[in-house]
């Protein structure tokens, strides 16, 4: 099932991911071994030397000197220890910083700029031809083992773009551009996640990155690129007609009709998608029917209205948007 | 002595009154909470909006009588239309927010006009009533406004009525944005007076003082 993927930080699929997995691993065992010695202690401490059920209740006060002294070099000797570990830790964590931020520096990066709103996400992918750049919500494709760089962008609340096998978080600020940059070695489905919290639905604020080969991938940017497929059957043809002539239209884009709005996701290519409402919902034509009717009861307070359509025209809409692929 | 006992007796008697009256304020402080409950009305939101039936609206016309009759009751209709998101402070927002999304700003640039007439002043050509406004905003007007019947749904365009309505301060000021993102020239539409409609055509002079 596509929407249960792991999305597991500890099961690395790229370079950024793995510093930050490898980073984890070392602070989770340093971390045990020092619980282990601290419970150890804790042991010796209760069982070493109990005071037996008839000793006097006045304590022996006697000077130790010696005793004394050896207490304090094993507090000095343990205090070092502690100080050596926390520098381990806090230098391990510089050199995976800098190991995080040196894909900045690569070439052949490829750019998209990601616009969270509630929600959902939109991309652009950027190209030195202009009438090549294209637009999609969602599911983002992404070539293997190519350096990607996100602008990351909100246009209404801070959110916060998190795909755990690739890379760590970043949060995308209203009017200001963040950079993340990552790459993917294997091709996979990874679910990401938005991680700041930003009103009823964030927790369904989700998207894809698929990663794919280099043909594959410039395949499916050709695709995009194009307009709508036009409706072929009398169902589609209708469907479109709904689409075109009800509240659909103010909000979302289908490319190639006069539809435009850039309220919702564009809609150009969604039954491309393996999935809809912000990767949270399977993409079937019975899933795209009761989403359109009530989009609330997959996602109470989405921003999305209910839609009362005759029965035959939400068929029909549901028919046409799941065609377009 | 006996002044001496007076004394002594009255500190400990005194404590004992102001204990017994921060125990009556405590205990009345408790009494006032019910107080708070109509704010809730304020915060109340409400997602599985059914299509409400608007029939009445759609037969409405702005007046019976002329453009700019605003304050007269249409023909065939009696009483005014009552929209509860006058009062509730997150279909105000959600309405800020679908104004902008629509491009309303476009022609009403914020509220303050451009190629569209101002909404934050006294005037109104079509009614300064939600059901006006409302019909405004589904019918189209002349020169310019296009009609958005059956392109925003009727909920969205009550909470955008109800948007328009505060900029010009005549929504619960209670439930009213405090500040506004844009026009810092106006006060706020939570303390500003109801800008309701004035005979705008009276020669100037002649009209009387409000």
């Amino acid at each position: 099932m596509i929407l249960a993927n792991a999305q597991n930080a500890l099961a690395p699929a790229g370079p950024q991911a793995q510093s930050i997995g490898s980073l984890w691993w070392m602070f989770h065992w340093i971390f045990w071994a020092i619980w282990i010695a601290v419970v150890v202690c804790m042991f010796i401490a209760i069982f070493k030397n109990r005071t037996p059920q008839d000793h006097p209740l006045q304590p022996e006060v006697k000077p130790d000197p010696a005793g004394e002294k050896r207490v304090g070099v094993v507090i000095s000797i343990l205090t070092g220890i502690t100080v050596v570990i926390l520098f381990v830790l806090l230098i391990s964590d510089f050199v995976v910083g800098r190991k995080l931020f040196a894909m900045s520096k690569e070439d052949n990066q490829r750019e998209i700029k990601i616009t969270g709103q509630q929600w959902f996400w939109t991309a652009e992918y950027e190209d030195a031809t202009a009438s090549n750049i294209f637009t999609t919500a969602n599911e983002f494709h992404i070539p293997v083992g190519v350096p990607i760089k996100f602008y990351l962008t909100s246009t209404d609340v801070i959110h916060s773009f998190w795909v755990p096998e690739l890379h760590g978080k970043k949060d995308l600020i209203p009017g200001h551009d963040t950079q993340i940059w990552l790459k993917a070695d294997k091709p996979g489905r990874y679910d990401g996640q938005c991680a700041e919290f930003c009103g009823h639905q964030h927790a369904k604020m989700r998207f894809a990155i698929i990663a794919e080969d280099a043909d594959t991938f410039k395949k499916w940017c050709e695709t995009q690129r194009a307009p709508a497929r036009q409706p072929t059957t009398n169902e589609q043809i209708r469907g479109q007609q709904v689409f075109l002539n009800t509240t659909c239209i103010t909000c979302h884009t289908i490319g190639g009709t006069k539809a435009g709005g850039r309220v919702g996701p564009p809609l150009t290519h969604v039954g491309g998608n393996q999935t809809i409402a912000a990767n949270s919902v399977p993409n079937d034509e019975e899933h795209l029917r009761e989403w359109i009717n009530n989009p609330h009861q997959f996602k109470p307070g989405v921003r999305m209205p209910m839609n009362n359509l005759p029965d035959e025209d939400l068929k029909a809409l549901a028919a046409y948007l799941h065609s377009l692929e | 002595m006996r002044t001496r006992n007076t004394r002594s007796q009255k500190p400990g008697a005194k404590s004992q009154r102001i204990r017994a009256f921060y125990w009556l304020l405590a205990s009345g402080s408790w009494l006032l909470l019910p107080a708070l409950l109509p704010s809730c009305k304020r915060e109340k939101r409400e997602f599985q909006v059914p299509p409400p039936d608007a029939d009445v609206i759609y037969k409405l016309s702005t007046t019976d009588f002329q453009a700019g009759g605003s304050t007269t009751q249409p023909a065939g209709y009696q009483g005014f239309v009552h929209n509860n998101y006058d009062e509730n402070a997150y279909a105000l927002t959600q309405g800020q927010q679908l104004f902008h999304q629509f491009n309303c700003s476009g022609c009403h640039a914020n509220g303050g006009g451009g190629m569209g007439p101002p909404l934050m002043d006294d005037k109104w050509i079509y009614g300064d009533r939600p059901e006006q406004i409302f019909a405004t905003i589904v019918e189209g007007r002349p020169n310019g406004m296009p009609s958005w019947r059956n392109r925003i749904p009727d909920y969205e365009v009550w909470q955008i009525t109800a948007y328009v309505r505060s900029l010009s301060g005549l929504t619960n000021p209670n439930a009213s944005g405090n500040r506004d993102d844009h026009m810092k020239a106006q006060t706020p539409p939570a303390s500003m007076d109801p800008q309701h409609p004035r005979q705008s055509f009276m020669p100037p002079g002649s009209e009387s003082t409000p």
